[in-house]
């Protein structure tokens, strides 16, 4: 006996007529469905993205066969969605070949699926046919649960303006649609075992024991005619599956490969300039013709998965942001307008009317302004989506109008009249360093190894130039040559790029350039994360390229050197914030860690920390906007959560002056005065020189 | 031309405001070191009544009309015109006040006569007249000597007492025919009263007083626990209404209220002279501003040279 | 409607004022110039009025160093023409009013609104100067300014919240108090974009016989704190020593 199955098993040859026509058809449907999604993408401007193609190929290829994304922070849920990949994918190339075999191969003779091969391959199929329907189980279960990155209910609309069945229904189908043909499958199998069973067949696990219970339930004796239905119940699942995929969330498995291949992996970190060509139409988004086919893409590739709701800190402050509900506002939009794909989602969304503006209208102005930046929806989504950066294109369209709150307004102006957020004279900027003992090297005068890159809160705030005393006091200690510029810095213009005013953005660099250029310096430092990121990440674009670490680097770089030396053990419990331009945006979440190692503290994370820390709630030019109507700020939720690491933890510690005046006040402000201390690393180290 | 000083009383609702009575109080001194009469010019429709409470001056001259029945830029500053062109005082006196502003620089130009603004205070002597004004938000004096013929100041609310002008006296009362005021081009339509509803910062004992310094309304919920700790209420400087974050019913200043609370304290309010003229009289003024040179330091008894989101909350804190 | 915006730049108080080795004038040298807040909220009410029903704003500037800037500025915002007068340096308020009337004269004028006062105005506010000088009529302390026919409404300010309204035949002067809604932002960028496409029309002054009517003998800066006892010590100390005060003086 040979080790092979019938395909057309006691098929009529009209039937397997029929079959090719049906299967045509549906691949039409398919083909079209795509289509509408190139034609959709080729509408957007151009994003780029086309470089190292064979590189972000294989990044994404890597990323999808390790579900890493998914898997991150999220190990149920990963480990169902690698399960079900996988089984899909096994299952789609085992249907490959028989297609080839039995459509192609035949007619040349030829049979792959034969002998020991048909053996292994029914075995693997079997295996992974198990770990998809296994798979899916645990994602049934899962959304029976209901967690809460899966409730669709909006902070931003009364429940009669909105609807999300359509989305709810496509969940279902989506998933149950998967399960069922996943189960129709192996039931044909195991009565196609049960028909005949051939002895090499135990070599089909599954197959065999649902032969046993067709055995059982008495099916056996009609097998062949049940097989031929049920055949045929499995092929119309199958056919109606493909068909719905452009449609559908199913789509998600072919445009979040693409999605993920052509994320910019600056993305957020370093926003996109804006071009000539587009000034002329505006600086900002304000119609869906005006972004990238990229994002686009973004939109389409969401499978409100809600990862980004959960994380996001305006969303838990109770603002009416929502990243995912921006990105499916937008991608509904999208498809309206220029789509006319999504029909299962669009029919049940309640549409806005045609907007005028997409930035103010479609996407209400406070769910612009409510963004902190904080980068935790793209770092935490696990298709490659790129939030902030539409964000911020749309916010610069409001700035355009002057569509802002009346304090942003005054700051920007601020900003523009002295260089700082503060209003105040551009010559009192170095004030601080006045009750100093010894004096600061000005570096546009002297040269010294490092400029320190103050920043505005750490040189006018009350609150925090006393932190920057001590920086200056313990590099004076240690004999560290660096110098300040004085009267000469200006705010870096991180978060007034990402608040969206562009054009004062680049004022501000090329103005910080022009002092740098005269300057005589090797490297810079910063205690400022705001400022590390846009001098490391942006100022490039403008052919600014420095070296520039975060003072916490510096120290233990220092520390390593051996030229700073702790003379005091410090034997305290504390617990950590990474500040986000820090730890999200550039990855630096060793350095503070081991240079309070080395002063012999011990350090208790909070459960959110590190890539994963929460948001102060100051950036993105937060700070200089209204806070006070939120239902419970960002930097007090922080405040609780530490203070759940028990009453051993005594210090907050900071690296970041916006994190030490808003975790200042928070703990006021949450009545946890005395219970936790914020302090700056820096007076740590201070101490710890002795 | 006379050495005479003529005051233009103001008045609204039947009332002389204040400052009416700071300018008499001056003129008379100015009249005396200029060797001639104080006059006062009281302008009106029936309001030749009220001319006995310009007691310190040793005239009135009366000028009554329909069309004067409420205060007109047009109307009044004709007949201040006309007034000042019959008589050629040496030195007029208006308010820098908002009826004032209309004046001065109206007759100013229809008489050719020199025009000072801002001021705090006017010396004469051996007939040259002196005026200080307060520029550039009352961080700093001019001294202008004033040339020409006749002069006009326009006098900052609060910058003399008021209880000089209320000498007892029995002027003479002079009457003036009114001008051609037909065809004038504008019309009074209405007063229109401020909206009530919200506490009166008039009748306060204590008043917490923030101005710019409080950088963003957010920060106004402290200031209104150290009020309510404090027993009192939260006004504020013109800024904060302009910026729309507290309404115009707690505006303390020239375009807002008058106060006088047993305690006046100012946070973060740097003291331009609009803003002076409303709590000047006050009982106790204490002021917080992180700016030493700040001239609300000039008129309140006690300083506190910080940072207001440090002092507010120690202050809170300790109630 | 045409309306017309005289504005001007004065010195920013938030840097310290320093007094030149005359005693007679500031420091230039030592000067930030800066728009005058109220001329800033004048050209905001012209550009409300503009949107509510249509007209065109022309702001108006003598020359004096980066008076370009605001007066870009002001297009940017949304005015339709800027005007710079030369040959008239830093004009006194008499002078700056005879010179703008001649200027004004020369075109077509509805309403000119420029702000009540500036923080320098040692010789009298413009608006009504320049009222005077036009032969229009003028209301000062203006919040609120509607356009109805030939005629304005206007809201003038009293103190304690008490506002008068007036109908005004047009043309007319207004001195600007402060506008409906805060002056807007204008974006850097769009002011970059203005300075390359908009055209800055320059006209001279002259004839000017105006004088300022006084000479300046000295200049000085107030005594600071001289009314104040300060208190001193940490905030928390200050707090007890305030607290201490008001029980003494039985307020508290």
């Amino acid at each position: 006996m040979i080790e092979t199955r019938e395909i057309y098993r006691h098929f009529p040859f009209v039937l397997e007529i029929i079959f090719y026509i049906v299967a045509f058809a549906t691949i039409g449907f398919f083909i079209y469905g795509f289509y509408l999604k190139y034609k959709k993408y080729k509408r957007g401007r151009d994003a780029g993205r086309f470089d190292n193609l064979l590189t972000r190929f294989l990044k994404a290829a890597a990323i999808m066969a390790k579900n890493s994304t998914v898997f991150k922070r999220d190990k149920f849920a990963g480990f169902a969605h690698w399960l079900i990949f996988w089984g899909f994918v096994v299952l789609f190339i085992g249907t490959v070949i028989v297609a080839m075999d039995y459509d192609f191969l035949r007619h040349l003779n030829v049979q792959l699926l034969k002998g020991k091969f048909y053996l292994i391959f029914s075995f693997t199929l079997d295996i992974f046919g198990l770990f998809f329907l296994i798979g899916l189980v645990m994602m049934m279960a899962r959304r029976a649960s209901k967690p809460p990155q899966l409730d669709y209910t909006r902070n931003d609309l009364q429940a009669e303006h909105y609807s999300r069945k359509g989305y709810a229904i496509d969940d279902k189908i989506f998933l149950w649609l998967l399960f069922l043909i996943g189960a129709t499958g192996f039931f044909i199998e195991g009565i196609r075992i049960a028909a005949d069973r051939p002895p090499f067949e135990v070599w089909s696990p599954v197959g065999w024991a649902l032969a046993d219970v067709s055995d059982k339930l008495g099916l056996t004796s009609n097998a062949n005619n049940v097989h031929v239905y049920m055949w045929w119940v499995h092929a119309i699942l199958v056919m109606f599956f493909i068909a719905y995929i452009p449609y559908s969330k199913a789509m998600h498995m072919l445009i979040d490969y693409a999605n993920l291949m052509f994320k910019d992996e600056m993305a957020a970190k370093r926003l996109p300039r804006v071009s000539e060509e587009k000034m002329k139409d505006g600086m900002g988004y304000n119609a869906i013709v005006d972004f990238t086919w990229k994002e686009l893409l973004d939109f389409d590739a969401c499978t409100k998965c809600g990862r980004c709701h959960q994380v996001c800190p305006a969303r838990t402050a109770g603002t009416v942001l929502s990243p995912r509900d921006l990105i499916l506002d937008l991608r509904t939009h999208a498809d309206i307008t220029i789509g006319k794909s999504e029909w299962l989602t669009q029919s049940f969304l309640d549409q806005k009317k045609e907007p005028k503006n997409i930035a103010g209208d479609l996407i209400s102005k406070d769910v612009l302004w409510s963004c902190t930046t904080c980068m935790a929806c793209v770092e935490v989504c696990p298709v490659g989506i790129e939030h902030l950066t539409s964000i911020v294109n749309l916010r610069r369209s409001l700035v355009e109008r002057g569509n802002m709150e009346p304090m942003l307004q005054d700051t920007l102006s601020k900003i523009g009249e002295y260089g700082n957020s503060f209003g105040q004279s551009e010559k009192k900027r170095a004030d601080w360093t006045k009750g100093l003992e010894f004096k600061i090297k000005d570096v546009r005068k002297e040269e010294a190894e490092y400029l320190w890159f103050v920043g505005d809160y750490a040189s006018y705030d009350a609150r925090i130039n006393g932190l920057s005393k001590k920086v200056a006091a313990v590099l004076q200690k240690i004999g560290l040559d660096y110098g300040i510029l004085y009267d000469g810095e200006k705010n870096s213009g991180n978060d007034v790029r990402r608040v969206g005013e562009e054009g004062l953005y680049e004022m501000l660099v090329e103005d910080n350039m022009k002092t740098f250029g005269k300057s005589k310096f090797k490297k810079i430092f910063t205690t400022d994360p705001h400022s590390y990121n846009t001098i490391k990440n942006e100022y490039p674009d403008y052919g600014g390229n420095y070296e520039i670490e975060h003072y916490t680097g510096l120290l233990l770089r220092l520390f390593n050197e051996g030229k700073l030396k702790f003379t005091k053990k410090l034997a305290y419990k504390v617990t950590y914030h990474d500040p986000c331009y820090l730890g999200r945006y550039n990855g630096e979440v060793d350095a503070p860690r081991k240079l309070m190692k080395a002063m012999g503290i011990e350090l208790q994370d909070m459960p959110r920390c590190k890539e994963n820390s929460f948001c102060c709630g100051a950036g993105g030019g937060r700070i200089w906007m209204d806070d006070s109507k939120m239902k419970e700020r960002p930097s007090e939720n922080r405040i609780r959560e530490a203070l759940t690491l028990g009453p051993d933890v005594k210090y907050f510690i900071v690296a970041c002056p916006k994190d030490f005046a808003m975790f200042g006040d928070a703990v006021k402000t949450s009545g946890n005065e005395g219970k936790l201390e914020v302090k700056d690393i820096i007076q740590l180290v201070e101490e710890a020189i002795g | 031309m006379s050495n005479h000083v003529f005051v233009i009383a103001e008045h609204i609702k039947g009332k002389f405001d204040d400052i009416t009575f700071e300018m008499l109080g001056k003129g008379k001194e100015l009249a005396s070191s200029l060797g001639g009469e104080l006059v006062a010019v009281l302008i009106g429709n029936n309001v030749k009544s009220m001319a006995a409470q310009l007691s310190a001056a040793s005239k009135v001259i009366c000028v009554e009309s329909p069309q004067l029945e409420n205060f007109s830029p047009e109307a009044h500053s004709k007949t201040v015109s006309a007034v000042v062109n019959a008589h050629k005082p040496k030195l007029v006196m208006t308010g820098y006040t908002s009826m004032g502003m209309e004046i001065g620089p109206a007759v100013s130009v229809d008489n050719s006569m020199s025009l000072v603004s801002f001021v705090s205070n006017v010396t004469a002597s051996g007939g040259s007249v002196t005026a200080v004004s307060r520029l550039y938000g009352g961080k700093i004096n001019v001294e202008s000597q004033l040339e020409g013929e006749g002069f006009i100041v326009g006098m900052l609310p609060g910058s003399s007492p008021a209880d000089l002008g209320r000498a007892a006296g029995t002027p003479s009362i002079e009457d003036f025919a009114a001008p051609d005021l037909s065809n004038l081009s504008i019309k009074f339509r209405q007063l229109i009263e401020p909206e009530d509803g919200d506490v009166d910062i008039t009748t306060q004992d204590i008043l917490v007083s923030v101005g710019r310094g409080i950088q963003s309304d957010e920060n106004l919920p402290i200031v209104n626990e150290l009020a309510a700790k404090l027993g009192g209420a939260v006004s504020c400087s013109r800024p904060l209404v302009d910026s729309k974050w507290m309404s115009k019913t707690r505006q303390v200043g020239k375009s807002g209220l008058k106060v006088k609370p047993k305690l006046y304290l100012a946070l973060g309010i740097s003291g331009a002279p609009e803003h002076i003229e409303g709590m000047k009289d006050a009982g106790l003024i204490i002021a917080v501003n992180s700016d030493p040179k700040a001239p609300i330091f000039d008129y309140a008894q006690y300083g506190v040279v910080g940072d207001i989101f440090d002092i507010i909350p120690a202050l809170t804190g300790k109630l | 409607m045409n309306i017309i915006v005289p504005i001007k730049q004065v010195p920013d108080l938030v840097e310290e004022l320093e007094i030149d080795s005359s005693g007679k004038s500031l420091d230039q040298s030592s000067l930030k110039m800066k728009l005058s807040e109220f001329d800033d909220h004048a050209l905001e009410e012209a550009l409300i009025l503009k949107e509510e029903s249509g007209a065109t704003v022309t702001a108006i500037a003598f020359d004096s160093e980066d008076v370009d800037k605001i007066l870009f500025t002001a297009a940017a915002k949304g005015a339709d023409k800027i005007i710079k007068v030369t040959g008239l340096e830093n004009p006194s308020s008499h002078q700056a009013a005879q010179a703008l009337a001649q200027v004004i004269k020369a075109m077509p004028h509805d309403l000119v609104m420029t702000g009540v006062q500036a923080v320098d105005d040692r010789d009298g506010q413009l608006a009504v100067l320049l009222a005077h000088y036009l032969g229009v009529p003028h209301v000062s302390v203006v919040t609120s300014v509607k356009v109805n026919g030939q005629n304005a409404v206007v809201s003038k300010e009293y103190g304690a919240g008490l506002v008068a309204e007036y109908e005004v035949k047009l043309p007319m002067v207004v001195g600007v108090q402060a506008a409906r809604q805060s002056p807007r932002y204008v974006p850097v960028a769009k002011v970059r974009q203005t300075m390359k496409t908009a055209t800055l029309e320059e006209v001279a002054a002259t004839n000017i016989t105006a004088s300022t009517g006084s000479s300046i003998k000295k200049v000085s800066k107030p005594e600071s704190g001289a009314g104040a006892e300060m208190i001193e010590g940490s905030a928390e100390e200050q707090a007890s020593k305030i607290i201490q005060l008001l029980k003494d003086k039985g307020i508290k």
